[in-house]
């Protein structure tokens, strides 16, 4: 399968979406059978560069050159035709569920190589499909129903079909993320394997940074919509060097820290597992006044830990007491009684009704603080709480009658946090609740979450957010693949620390 | 950012008004042309009598749908289960010779416990409403047959296995299904109804459970407990309707309540938009009913053919769903 090397080239590529510069004069460049890692914080621009590579963003402008000759990319197809294939995330997007490995992998095949014939020549396509995995020695029954299979092997059946598209170099965005420790190894084994064997290009998108020093040999490193660095991957590169680069010092958070007396321990927790093994044996404690942060990258288990803490996901063990007393949260009612509260991180399908007007939303969590005895809602002090909720957290809406859909993503924010205020709950977690709200809301979440604290309330605060965590918590647990990898007092702790225990760094 | 959002009101006001009132408007056009029509027949009080008595029943079977549907379910077997209320009454009278007070109780609780059995299927199984209840159309429609030996069952009318029945039928059932009771119990099954959707905190609940579960159950609402409480509400609602088909005829007929499933369903989404709602709600329900009542009232008197009422009630169900999802498309 000796072939000659080929180029890809990305010149002076910028993306700009409204308000926002995604990509600014970025310069990428990589050749056929190199396993190049781009790396970066949320937000860097990774996915967005490699949406152009893959034709999902046709707005860009600047030049691609393919074996030093310039191609345009402003659709799916025309990256298909230059041999550019792009393994999303969610590997289910792009697969049929209903068909059978083979006819997975020879998809095209099947559509556009019929040439009038009405009949699947079904031998034909099973051997192709066993060829091509034969060939990458993966080993999967090509007859099987495409749902029957795990998601590691889902995405062996993506590599395989675009390995049959003859695919020269190919994206894969975060495939490990959700693989078992053994399925990494398989697909490193793979992605090897097309390399210097099928003579592929392979991206690898990847927040695992210890990983990377063992799959690939050179990696760029994005931030803030531009490449800061290309490195290649040797004996002196370390995860120190990589997170630094990451970060640099552009983001500073100017945001006044408030002092506030923290009183007894209110909430702690113990072993907690859940049935996925999304969260594994995570402890920790929460005291009166204090603002405690949970930090990890995407993926890291945040979201789980939190619903798993509000009684909202599978728990398997683990032991929960809040004010000293073992309490049993078996789902978010009894959570709910037990005065906890969660903002969750999907805001619009979680968090709000946003087809109910504000009033509606902010007294859903403690409605019975507003009904007599015959379960009639007193509209009258319903509406008055709406209303004072509404003037202390600063809501821009016309009225509390306003539904919800029709407020700015920050304000709907400040509804989801607002109706656990008339809760009079005790802990407090809120899972990335910055995301997507400005700057002005933001400062005034932050001044909502310090008040919480300053009442003497536990409150949690996930986020993926380094410089929100430092500037908000007073100390923080860094998780990484569902553990807590490290817990560091806000004071004494730096961007750097934080992203080296939540990229994988071992004490 | 005011600038567009002035935009987007203004021209939003128009078509907020139209999905607004497009349902009272056209019951207010309906009722019109029938009247301009056909003044001296359709105008007539005891025509307004035989109208209102005529939606009573659908109205009241499209109660219960709006509560179903309040809380994000849907029910295809409301006329296959009315059906099965209806024959057991009417066997407890002529079979078991059981008082009003025993019967209709009775059918309403066996109304409930096989609505137990739908939200089994839904809650437990995990079944959609759309699927779960569709299975439960034909099983229902199997049992009651089964139950009733095949038959029709009225009074003085011998059982499946020829043996002899003694039971009467009371005239207060019979009057239960005249008008003026009939429509009494409608008024006050809307009002009771609106007022419990809208000033309780158990339809507080399931406004916030039927608009997304997820944040529903985040929001501490036993979300499971409220589908199953919304679905025994409902079934006392469609019971009640099929007891109430049974005592127009004073019998209980082969599928005897099954024709008004359809149009209990148009009238909720019919009565979904009316005054700007935006939901399923009691009065809305009313007023849908109360559109393809009148239409059907008018349509027999200008001699369409009865055969051909469903093609008509078809397309209003079609406009009625058209007008739902078209205005929801902005969302998301």
């Amino acid at each position: 399968m000796a072939e000659s090397v080929r180029t890809l080239e990305m010149k002076n590529i910028s993306i700009e979406f409204p308000g926002v510069k995604a990509l600014s004069n970025v310069n990428f460049s990589m050749r056929s059978g190199e396993i190049r890692a781009v790396v970066g914080a949320n937000g860097a621009g990774k996915s967005t560069l490699m949406k152009v590579l893959a034709g999902a963003n046709e707005t860009y402008t600047g030049d691609i050159l393919i074996d030093s000759k310039p191609c345009e990319i402003r659709n799916p197809r025309s990256a298909k035709d230059l041999g550019i294939e792009l393994v999303y995330q969610e590997v289910d997007t792009a697969l049929f569920p209903y068909l059978s490995v083979a006819e997975n992998i020879m998809f095209n095949n099947i559509v556009t190589g019929m040439k009038g014939r009405a009949l699947i020549h079904w031998k034909g396509i099973n051997k192709a499909a066993r060829e091509i995995l034969d060939r990458l020695h993966m080993d999967i029954d090509v007859t099987r129903k495409m749902s029957s299979l795990s998601l590691a092997q889902k995405q062996m059946v993506l590599i395989a079909r675009a390995v049959r598209e003859r695919c020269r170099f190919l994206i894969l965005d975060e495939p490990t993320a959700p693989l078992s420790l053994g399925e990494v190894a398989e697909l490193f084994r793979i992605t090897k394997e097309l390399a210097s064997r099928e003579n592929v290009g392979i991206i690898f998108i990847s927040h695992r940074l210890p990983e990377l020093f063992e799959i690939c040999q050179s990696l760029t490193v994005m931030k803030d919509g531009q490449v800061v660095a290309n490195k290649s991957v040797d004996g002196s590169l370390t995860t120190q060097e990589i997170v630094n680069l990451m970060l640099g010092r552009s983001f500073e958070e100017n945001f006044p820290k408030r002092k506030v007396a923290i009183g007894e321990t209110l909430v702690e927790a113990e072993h907690l597992a859940d049935e996925e093994g999304k969260v594994r044996d995570v402890s920790f404690t929460v005291r009166s006044g204090e603002i405690v942060g949970v930090c990890g990258l995407v993926g890291a288990g945040k979201t789980e830990l939190c619903k798993l803490l509000f009684g909202a996901g599978g728990m398997r063990s683990g032991s929960l007491r809040c004010r000293g007393k073992s309490i049993k949260v078996r789902n978010p009612t009894q959570a709910v009684r037990q005065k906890i509260a969660l903002v969750p991180e999907e805001r619009r399908k979680e968090g709000v009704l946003v087809s109910e007007p504000v009033y509606f939303n902010l007294s859903a969590a403690c409605l019975d603080k507003f009904t007599n005895r015959f379960s009639f809602v007193q509209r009258r002090k319903e509406l008055e709480n709406a209303k004072k909720l509404v003037a202390d957290l600063g809501v821009k809406t016309p009225s509390v009658f306003q539904r919800v859909r029709y407020l700015s993503g920050g304000n709907q924010q400040k509804v989801a946090v607002g109706k656990w205020l008339a809760s009079d709950s005790d802990f407090y977690m809120l899972d990335e609740p910055t995301k997507g709200v400005d700057v002005g809301a933001k400062r005034d979440i932050f001044q909502l979450i310090q008040k919480l604290a300053a009442d003497g309330k536990a409150v949690l605060y996930a986020s993926s957010e380094i410089n929100e965590i430092l500037a908000i918590t007073d100390r923080v647990y860094v998780m990484y693949n569902g553990r807590f990898a490290a817990e560091l007092v806000t004071e004494k702790t730096s961007e750097e620390e934080i992203l080296y225990y939540a990229a994988g760094g071992k004490k | 950012m005011p600038d567009i959002q002035s935009k987007a009101k203004r021209k939003g006001l128009i078509t907020g008004f139209l999905t607004k009132w497009a349902s009272i408007i056209a019951l207010v056009v309906v009722f019109a042309f029938f009247a301009i029509k056909m003044p001296a027949m359709f105008l007539t009080s005891s025509n307004m009598i035989t109208i209102l008595r005529a939606i009573s029943v659908t109205t009241i079977i499209a109660i219960g749908l709006t509560i179903t549907l309040a809380v994000g379910g849907f029910d295809l077997s409301s006329g296959s289960m009315a059906t099965m209320s209806g024959s057991l009454v009417i066997s407890f009278f002529v079979w078991y010779k059981m008082s009003m007070w025993e019967a209709i109780p009775l059918a309403i609780i066996l109304t409930m416990g096989l609505t137990l059995v739908t939200m089994f299927l839904i809650v437990k199984c995990k079944i959609p409403d759309l699927l779960a209840t569709l299975a439960m159309m034909f099983t229902l429609d199997g049992v009651s047959l089964t139950y009733s030996g095949g038959g029709a069952v009225s009074e003085g009318m011998p059982r499946a296995n020829g043996a002899e029945t003694f039971g009467k039928i009371p005239k207060m059932f019979k009057d239960m299904g005249q008008a003026p009771t009939i429509i009494i119990i409608m008024i006050v099954i809307v009002v009771v109804i609106h007022i419990f959707l809208t000033y309780t905190k158990y339809g507080r609940y399931i406004y916030a459970v039927g608009g997304n579960k997820e944040a529903a159950r985040l929001s501490g609402i036993p979300v499971k407990n409220y589908r199953v409480f919304a679905g025994m509400l409902a079934a006392v609602f469609i019971g009640l309707g099929g007891i109430l088909v049974a005592s127009r005829n004073m019998s209980a007929q082969i599928q005897g309540a099954a024709g008004y499933a359809m149009p209990a369903i148009s009238a909720v989404f019919i009565g979904r938009s009316v005054a700007g709602a935006d939901k399923p709600n009691a009065f809305g329900t009313f007023i849908g009913a109360s559109l393809v009542g009148i239409l059907e009232n008018g349509l027999i008197m200008m001699s369409v053919p009865y055969y051909s009422l469903n093609a008509v009630k078809g397309v209003v169900l079609a406009f009625a769903l058209a007008s739902t999802y078209y205005s929801s498309k902005g969302e998301n």
